[in-house]
């Protein structure tokens, strides 16, 4: 059995919408889903108070409507399938293990923040914190894949310790900050900081990058990157970091976007 | 308001009541004789009813406390309370916000506990927090083991000036007792030295931390204080410390003829560490407890290790930067002016973890090893071991070799090899444990209304739903663990405030604190004698440094002096 959930009206306050999760919903009668509470605010109102609910075939969970309000969807799930036509708020897919999320629109702060497994993508943009700890926490995205087709914030990645964050268009300040292991690949241009205090992984960048952290240190120029399965074409400027850090992280930066680092050319190979 | 808690299975080891089926009665917030036939009853057949539990060192109130809690969201994000009729909303773990702390302290039947590290200059906020802080008395105890003023005294050997400025020092912070942590260390730290021995000087005081310690001792029992001096000793960051603990002791052993106890010596876990390196560091229990055994004026509490994510927080300033570097994690540190320091970082104890899992032993063995319990106090150092709310497990690694054993089978095998703990059969008896957590601990900080259910006593009272004679803790030691995590009953001052677990009624305690007298005009010429230079020391005046005692909610003072 599957649901579409149609907003009723527009949300005023944040919906916690944690609940919503297909391992929590399926094979639970119907009026049982429409007196299901949630907290908005800081009351809670039954889920058919706030969605129009239809049952339909197949096992996937439809949310139809502005979003933007709505935090935690698919929060700690396990597997199934949830499709959001429309925005969403932030923290979707928080500490996810399993299973697929779609945004059709744009996502919040927090997309799949301390997610762990499964996969989720989002048409439109993301906020800052893509696949990153808990405020103050070390625990960031473990395993599973992030795409999001239009531009993500800062600090993407951070504490990321395993999985691929995939972003076609470009980010903000800082992304792979403190990163510990796992891939960030960036279609577009990042507005710098790249990969501050990172030890491990990998960050890609094949956009515009304003300048190199000075910990870090130019090892080498190469022709292509491969992440999983998928070759990426360079050649890129490979830099080794955080050095503050002991690190060893990989940041990858295109030359051909990038003509004004060309100087690091001649740091190759030099000992420090 | 009356009340009769009747059949209930009563330990009192106070009174000499192991046990007994009686009953209790209540009469405007003391134990009384009897009471008339309105008096409410609460029926405790089948439960224990023990005093209320008193906890003698737990921070729970103060700046470091609290900058833990702002390093920290992390530690709150997934405990969390919400508003119920009777209870404000708050968050937990291990260091819970302040109306949390007093609920979760009442829901385990703890009425009075005491916040062990105030550096004077803190003092406000520590008790601005305390009054804050429902469902308990409380107090706190004040950090004079790296004092400029009082390293100064003792080196020119002005004892009766410096007994002046620790009294002066007691009243102007309205606190409890006279702490040490790492006396001398951490201003020592401050210069960029490790305090290591007893002997090693100051720099730039040019006195050892044996001398501040013994000099403390002296006043205390000269000022007649109801806390022996509360001391973490040197020396914590390293292995091989369980020597500077023993010595520590050692060095006041010929004090104590007048007074049967005259040091406490607090989270020995810590510092009960033998060896000459993290590869092969053994527990030190053995050689501290059979010191212990023998001499009859030391009193220790044990500062257990929970395994799990905690915050680690003292005065030690040097220790926290040593754990800083050990795990990486991120750390907060102040300087306080000319009185110490203070550090804090979060840390992960793990089972897996060599060096964890015999610090884990350590503090087991010692509860285990000292024959007398009225003289081993259970703590976790809390949040240092591990938060308060984990007490219930430490009482069932104490009562149960089972609970224990199943512990063993999990942790480091090393570890488990070169522990004794697997080889000790001791199990502690619902009423040592009542000496353990009530008793003992309200002797040793001299509240004769606590930590008893004689008549005239305080009604604070703790009402665990297990029945003595059905469950046998040793081998059911999970029932013993679920009824001492959520009692059956609180009564604080003659009120129900927790039935079932929750909390039915909020009431603020009072705050204790010592006022000791001395003799003469000695603490106005201490006053005029330290003026100048705090002037020049201070970011305060001398005038705004000492709290009134308007500043606490409810305050209780507690008279002594010599």
């Amino acid at each position: 059995m599957g649901l579409i959930l149609k907003l009723k009206r527009s949300l005023r306050v944040p919906l916690d919408t944690s609940p919503l999760t297909p391992d929590n919903l399926n094979g639970r009668p119907l009026d049982e889903i429409y007196r299901l509470e949630l907290w908005e605010g800081n009351r809670k109102t039954p889920l058919g108070d706030i969605f129009k609910i239809e049952e339909v075939d197949g096992g996937d969970l439809t949310i139809e409507g502005d979003l933007s309000k709505a935090r935690r969807i698919g929060y700690m799930m396990k597997s199934g399938r949830i499709k959001v036509e429309g925005d969403a708020g932030l923290y979707v897919g928080e500490a996810m293990r399993g299973g697929e999320i779609t945004v059709e629109g744009d996502a919040g702060a927090w997309l799949g923040s301390r997610m762990s497994g499964g996969k989720i993508t989002v048409e439109g943009d993301a906020g800052d914190f893509v696949g990153s700890s808990y405020r103050g926490s070390r625990e960031g995205m473990k395993g599973g894949v992030i795409k999001i087709k239009g531009d993500a914030g800062d600090e993407v990645g951070c504490w990321m310790r395993g999985g691929l964050i995939w972003i076609d268009g470009g980010v903000g300040c800082f992304p792979g900050i403190h990163m510990v292991d796992g891939v960030i690949f960036i279609g577009g241009d990042c507005q710098g900081r790249a990969g501050a205090e990172m030890t491990g992984g990998k960050v890609i960048i094949q956009g515009y990058l304003p300048t190199v952290l000075p910990s870090f240190r130019t090892s080498e120029v190469r022709g292509k990157v491969k992440v999983d399965d998928t070759s990426i074409q360079g050649p890129f400027y490979v830099f080794e970091g955080d050095l503050n850090e002991g690190g060893s992280g990989k940041l990858f930066v295109n030359i051909g976007r990038n003509s004004h680092i060309a100087w690091c050319e001649r740091l190759i190979g030099e000992v420090e | 308001m009356e009340l009769l808690i009747r059949n209930g299975t009563v330990f009192d080891p106070l009174n000499h009541v192991d046990g007994e089926r009686m009953d209790i009665a209540v009469k405007d917030g003391k134990i009384v004789e009897d009471v008339s036939s309105r008096a409410e009853v609460i029926d405790a057949s089948g439960m224990i009813v023990m005093p209320g539990g008193v906890d003698i060192h737990s921070h729970i109130a103060g700046s470091k406390v609290n900058t833990g809690r702002l390093m920290r969201p992390e530690d709150h994000y997934r405990d969390y309370e919400f508003r119920r009729p009777q209870r404000r909303a708050g968050v937990g773990h291990s260091i819970p916000s302040t109306y949390t702390t007093g609920y979760r302290y009442a829901e385990m039947g703890y009425t009075t506990v005491f916040e062990p590290a105030t550096p004077p200059l803190k003092a406000r906020h520590t008790h601005e927090e305390l009054n804050e802080i429902p469902m308990i008395d409380k107090g706190c105890f004040t950090l004079l083991g790296n004092n400029w003023f009082i390293m100064d005294y003792l080196r020119e050997g002005r004892i009766e000036e410096c007994k002046g400025f620790v009294a002066w020092m007691l009243e102007a912070t309205k606190g409890y007792a006279v702490k040490l942590v790492n006396p001398g260390g951490v201003e020592a730290w401050g210069w960029g030295r490790y305090i290591i021995g007893l002997d090693d000087p100051v720099p730039r005081f040019e006195i050892t931390p044996r001398e501040i310690v013994e000099g403390l001792c002296r006043i205390n029992s000269m000022l007649r204080l109801p806390h022996p001096i509360h001391v973490h000793t040197n020396n914590m960051a390293r292995v091989g410390n369980y020597e500077t603990t023993i010595a520590t002791m050692e060095t006041v052993a010929d004090q104590a003829s007048g007074s049967p106890r005259n040091i406490h010596v607090t989270h020995v876990q810590f510092t009960g560490r033998k060896g000459s390196s993290w590869v092969n560091v053994r527990s030190g229990a053995e050689e501290i407890s059979s010191y212990v055994n023998r001499r009859g004026h030391a009193e220790l509490d044990i500062g257990q290790i929970i395994f799990g994510d905690t915050t680690t927080m003292t005065a030690d300033g040097s220790f926290q930067y040593l754990l800083h570097i050990l795990s990486g994690n991120k750390w907060a540190n102040a300087d306080v002016e000319v009185e110490t320091g203070a550090g804090v970082v979060p840390y992960t104890y793990r089972r897996s973890n060599y060096v964890n899992a015999i610090q884990w032993g350590i503090g087991l063995e010692l509860a285990l090893l000292i024959e007398d319990p009225w003289r081993i106090h259970m703590t976790t150092d809390h949040p240092n071991g591990g938060p308060f709310t984990e007490y219930p497990r430490v009482i069932a690694w104490l009562m149960s070799r089972k609970a224990r054993d199943k512990t063993l089978s999990k942790i480091n095998k090393t570890a488990r090899r070169r522990l004794i703990l697997p080889g000790i059969d001791r199990e502690y008896t619902l009423s040592e444990i009542a000496i353990l957590t009530r008793a003992a601990t309200a002797k040793s900080l001299g509240l004769t209304d606590k930590g008893h259910l004689g008549v005239g006593a305080d009604a604070d009272i703790a009402i665990y739903a297990m029945d003595v004679e059905k469950v046998d803790p040793s081998k059911e030691y999970r029932l013993l663990r679920r009824a001492f995590r959520r009692t059956a009953y609180t009564i604080k001052e003659g009120e129900i405030v927790v039935k079932d677990g929750e909390i039915v009624k909020t009431v603020f305690g009072r705050t204790f604190w010592v006022k000791p007298w001395v003799k003469g005009d000695l603490m106005e010429r201490v006053k005029e004698d330290v003026r100048e230079r705090f002037e020049e020391y201070y970011t305060v005046r001398f005038g705004n440094y000492p709290i009134p005692d308007s500043y606490l909610r409810r305050p209780q003072v507690i008279r002594a002096g010599g």
